[in-house]
């Protein structure tokens, strides 16, 4: 495919590099040089220099012939209009933009073929918001995906002690959850994934992933880390968008605490918010969290604008007694270090973008794909066109196709019913799949399953 | 400095208005070959040629009005009108009352306390009754409002003049761009609303006449009623609508108006004043009820239970009709029912008192002050209906408290010294200053008997207390007059 991505950012960055890992032909634009070279000099890739919103400067990028264009710039108003250029100039297929304000966002009919060409948007502030409420609801998972509109959740876990699952074969999970619709499509076990066979043992602190229905998620995570009473206290550090996005979210069902430095910030809080209460104060400020009782904590976030200032106030929390914590940090390098410290979650906007922005790029039938844990696994949602003559898969036993090295179908969503996939099950018509791919390279191969053949037109 | 000379010309426009009020008593006076006729031509001819006069005079001043001219004329006509309004009572060759009398009956109707100083009612001609009943409907809506929404004359600082009267609390929303078509738009639905209690009391039995005079103290939440007896009827189903359209008049009349114009009746539900209100109406019933079953013998449960929730409506929405005799009632009872009456109705509502939403911001005031001792860092914003209630409000509705109960004490300390005992004082004075009407004590069934300065009193209070305090009590400031 022929991309062309405006915006060199860390988004655009690493966006290009995920690209050019998985074989396409990208150009990135930029209006400043510095970071163009730099990259073109380190990887096989186009670059130009100018406003992303001029149509010469996208001409030049080639978007003639470009199959896709992601505007990633900083700027909103630069996104909207290049993807508007490109549409009615260069007639480019599809045309992703990020817009981050919600001046735009709380608008969705303006983005269509006859307003704003944007044919796909992407809202950091929305996806980490959706991503956090998930992890609030589930406070003992490492990482829940919704499919097939939140009716199944990919769920990642990691087992304890003592859990009655731990030590079991996996053939005894069936045996624990009779009435539970449940799957465990990959195990993580120090860095590496088991592909789990019927008698794989589950051992402390595997990460486990498994799929399940909405309603028997919590079952499931009470049999791999033993009973824990629902989260009821969330405090979230810092009053931005997400922040702010995340208590309203949030303040209805649980007692919120949010915290900011700022006092007009504080003021205009606690004229949105109608529930939670608006602390104003510095998030790593121990008097304010023990008067605030942070022992009582469920859940604390530190979605601050300030990397540092979130790692030390989740690590501060979690000393003091919450029992989960999550950080937002953007910069690539702490990412790497927070890992398996003291931090129990580490949210990064970019790479939730970024990810985001490559679900939308997956062919085929492909609605959905999220990647898992920080490895090389995806999870993907594909729904089978066609009939059994030109489709691949359907009429077809879930043993009968002929899927690549580890990966497997963890459920199907029939007319809005969930089911988990066994080696029997056969693919209707219109069904959803949800499959489990544990190395991204074997994507292309799951895609062109899914596509239907040529005497389907 | 105060522009009296344009003052007084939209003075005399209004008291040309006021005097065609009087044709439908003339009318009625007419059919029912009462001799009134000539009390009310001779009195529409005095205030007319007085209106006429003073505009007369006063017709090339067409300066520009400005917010404080608004007070100043406010406070003039509500005065001027309730003193020609006494003009038919003193003229009546069968009430022949005295002008204290005559003042403070005018008054009282004009603001919808429904306080009366006349006996034998009974037998009074219907064309004086309606009268009364009349200057309820009048000054339920405003005098002011009506004559911005009639006369286009008025446009020039018409504005001035709206806010000036209408409850302070909405002077804000304006429903539509032009002030002229939301006094309109006020008008209408007041005018809606009693042609709805019309029909309704109609249906449930009473006679044509009584319906009209009963919508017209119901609506306007005022408490003149053309029986001695005040709300005579025995009827359980006539409570009930008297109940439900005495609630209506209470709530905030731009809900009335979404409701009507845009079919938006969940904007009722929505409104947290409103809520409290009829939480208020409803708790109040209910303690009121559990008391009296449990300390009297009850005959008729049914029947007594809709009595008592009548009364408590009719007492907390300050319309002042009686159906029992509630200053009977056992305990602490005629304090409690006398206490809702000072919360009173709705902002933007014909009610008075000190209004739901004043109570509520200063709960909710004292809410945030506890949430701020747990919460030492919290920052927490004063919100009614989920929106932020600016500092200036939360302040101004302190200093009206303040000013309420401030004026309350003199007035009461006044009446004291004009002979009444203490309860009548506290409890006449809350029925003159909340426009409720009915008090305690010597002032029960009506204010007869009590000395003329006692009376005088009153209706400064009733005037006080329909025009929000500010509006008299700034013209009393040295600042005011200042240039």
């Amino acid at each position: 495919m022929k991309i062309i991505i405006l915006g060199a950012g860390r988004v655009g960055r690493t966006l290009a590099e995920q690209l050019l890992l998985e074989h396409n032909d990208v150009t990135l634009v930029d209006s400043s040089p510095h970071p163009l070279t730099y990259l073109s000099e380190k990887f096989d890739l186009c670059t130009v220099v100018g406003n992303a919103a001029f149509p010469e400067v996208l001409e030049k990028a080639g978007a003639h012939d470009a199959d896709m264009i992601i505007a990633v710039t900083a700027s909103d108003e630069v996104n909207m209009l290049a993807c508007e250029i490109a549409h009615h100039l260069f007639k480019t297929p599809s045309k992703i933009a990020r817009i981050r304000n919600n001046e735009y966002i709380r608008y969705p009919q303006l983005f269509n073929a006859k307003a704003i060409a944007v044919d796909i948007l992407i809202n950091p502030e929305d996806l980490v918001i959706n991503y956090v409420s998930r992890l609030v609801e589930y406070p003992n998972a490492l990482q829940v995906l919704d499919f097939a509109h939140g009716k199944i959740e990919l769920v990642m876990v990691k087992a304890l002690k003592d859990a009655p699952l731990i030590g079991q074969p996996l053939r005894n999970v069936l045996v624990h959850l009779p009435s539970v619709e449940a799957k465990i499509v990959a195990i993580s076990r120090q860095g590496k994934t088991i592909i789990p066979e019927p008698d794989t043992i589950i051992e402390v602190d595997d990460d486990v992933f498994f799929i399940a229905g909405k309603n028997n998620v919590r079952e499931v995570i009470s049999e791999l880390r033993g009973i824990s009473k629902p989260p009821r206290n969330i405090m979230i550090a810092g009053g931005g968008n997400i922040g702010l996005g995340l208590a309203r979210a949030l303040e209805n069902d649980y007692h919120v605490k949010v915290i900011t430095r700022d006092k007009p910030r504080a003021r205009r809080l606690a004229e949105k918010l109608q529930k939670a209460i608006v602390l104003h104060g510095n998030a790593v400020d121990e008097t304010l969290l023990f008067d605030e009782n942070i022992n009582d904590v469920d859940v604390f976030c530190a979605l601050t604008d300030d990397d540092e200032i979130n790692i030390m106030s989740a690590t501060l929390a979690k000393r003091m007694g919450v029992r989960k914590v999550m950080a937002l940090i953007n910069r690539q390098a702490y990412i790497t270090l927070i890992q398996n410290s003291t931090v129990d979650i580490v949210i990064s906007s970019h790479l939730a973008t970024m990810n985001n922005v490559l679900s939308h790029l997956r062919r085929g039938d492909v609605v959905q794909a999220h990647s898992l844990g920080s490895g090389n696994a995806e999870a993907l949602e594909a729904i089978a066109h066609g009939n059994p003559e030109n489709s691949k898969i359907i009429g077809k036993t879930v043993e009968q196709i002929p899927l690549p090295q580890g990966a497997s179908i963890a459920a199907i969503v029939r007319a809005g019913i969930v089911m988990i996939a066994q080696a029997q099950t056969m693919i209707m018509p219109e069904d959803h799949v949800i499959l489990f791919v544990p190395d991204k390279r074997d994507i292309p191969q799951i895609e062109r399953l899914f596509q239907v053949g040529l005497t389907f037109f | 400095m105060i522009q009296i000379a344009v003052s007084l010309r939209i003075l005399g426009m209004i008291l040309i208005v006021f005097s065609l009020t009087h044709v439908p008593a003339m009318v009625i006076a007419l059919f029912h070959h009462e001799a009134e006729i000539t009390t009310f031509l001779s009195a529409a001819m005095v205030t007319f040629t007085a209106g006429l006069l003073l505009w007369y005079i006063n017709r090339n001043a067409l300066q520009e009005l400005r917010t404080r001219d608004g007070f100043f004329i406010i406070v003039l006509i509500w005065t001027v009108v309730g003193l020609f309004g006494a003009i038919p009572f003193v003229f009546s060759p069968v009430l022949s009352a005295s002008i204290v009398d005559a003042v403070f009956e005018s008054v009282s109707g004009l603001t919808t306390t429904g306080a009366t100083v006349f006996v034998g009612l009974d037998t009074m001609p219907r064309s004086i009754l309606y009268y009364r009943q009349q200057l309820h409907f009048l000054g339920g809506m405003g005098i002011i409002v009506l004559a911005v929404a009639i006369l286009p004359l008025l446009g020039i600082g018409g504005l001035q003049l709206f806010r000036s009267e209408v409850s302070s609390f909405s002077k804000d929303t304006k429903l539509t761009p032009q002030v002229t078509q939301t006094a309109k738009a006020l008008w209408l639905v007041y005018i809606g609303l009693n042609i709805a209690c019309i029909i309704a009391y109609w249906l449930g039995g009473m006679s044509l006449f009584d319906a009209v005079c009963f919508a017209f103290g119901t609506i306007s939440t005022g408490g003149f009623a053309p029986y001695d007896d005040s709300f005579i009827f025995p009827q359980v189903s006539l409570h009930l609508i008297a109940t439900v359209f005495m609630l209506l008049g209470a709530m905030n009349f731009s809900l009335h108006f979404l409701a009507f114009r845009q079919g938006k009746f969940s904007s009722y539900f929505k409104d947290t004043e409103v809520k409290a209100f009829l939480a208020i109406q409803i708790i109040v019933f209910l303690v009121s009820a559990i008391v009296i079953f449990d300390q009297t013998t009850v005959l008729n449960p049914v029947y007594s239970l809709v009595e008592i929730l009548f009364q408590v409506v009719s007492i907390g929405t300050t319309t002042g009709y009686t159906v029992t005799t509630f200053h009977l009632w056992p305990t602490f009872l005629p304090f409690l029912v006398l206490v809702i009456a000072l919360i009173g109705g709705c902002s933007g509502s014909t009610a008075g008192g000190i209004r739901v939403v004043r109570m509520l911001l200063i709960l909710k005031q004292g809410w945030r002050e506890m949430k701020r001792l747990v919460h030492p860092h919290g920052y927490f914003l004063l919100k009614l209906n989920q929106k932020v209630v600016p500092q200036r409000v939360s302040d101004a509705v302190w200093g009206f408290v303040g000013v309420y109960f401030t004026v309350f004490l003199i007035l009461m300390f006044m009446l004291m010294i004009f002979g009444l005992d203490f309860v009548s004082a506290f409890s006449g004075l809350v029925g003159a200053i909340t426009t409720l009407g009915p008090g305690l004590g010597k002032v029960a069934l009506n204010y007869g008997g009590i000395s003329e300065s006692a009376k005088v009193t009153l209706t400064l209070a009733m005037l006080l207390g329909r025009l929000e305090l500010f509006a008299i009590l700034i013209l009393l400031t040295p600042a005011f007059w200042r240039q």
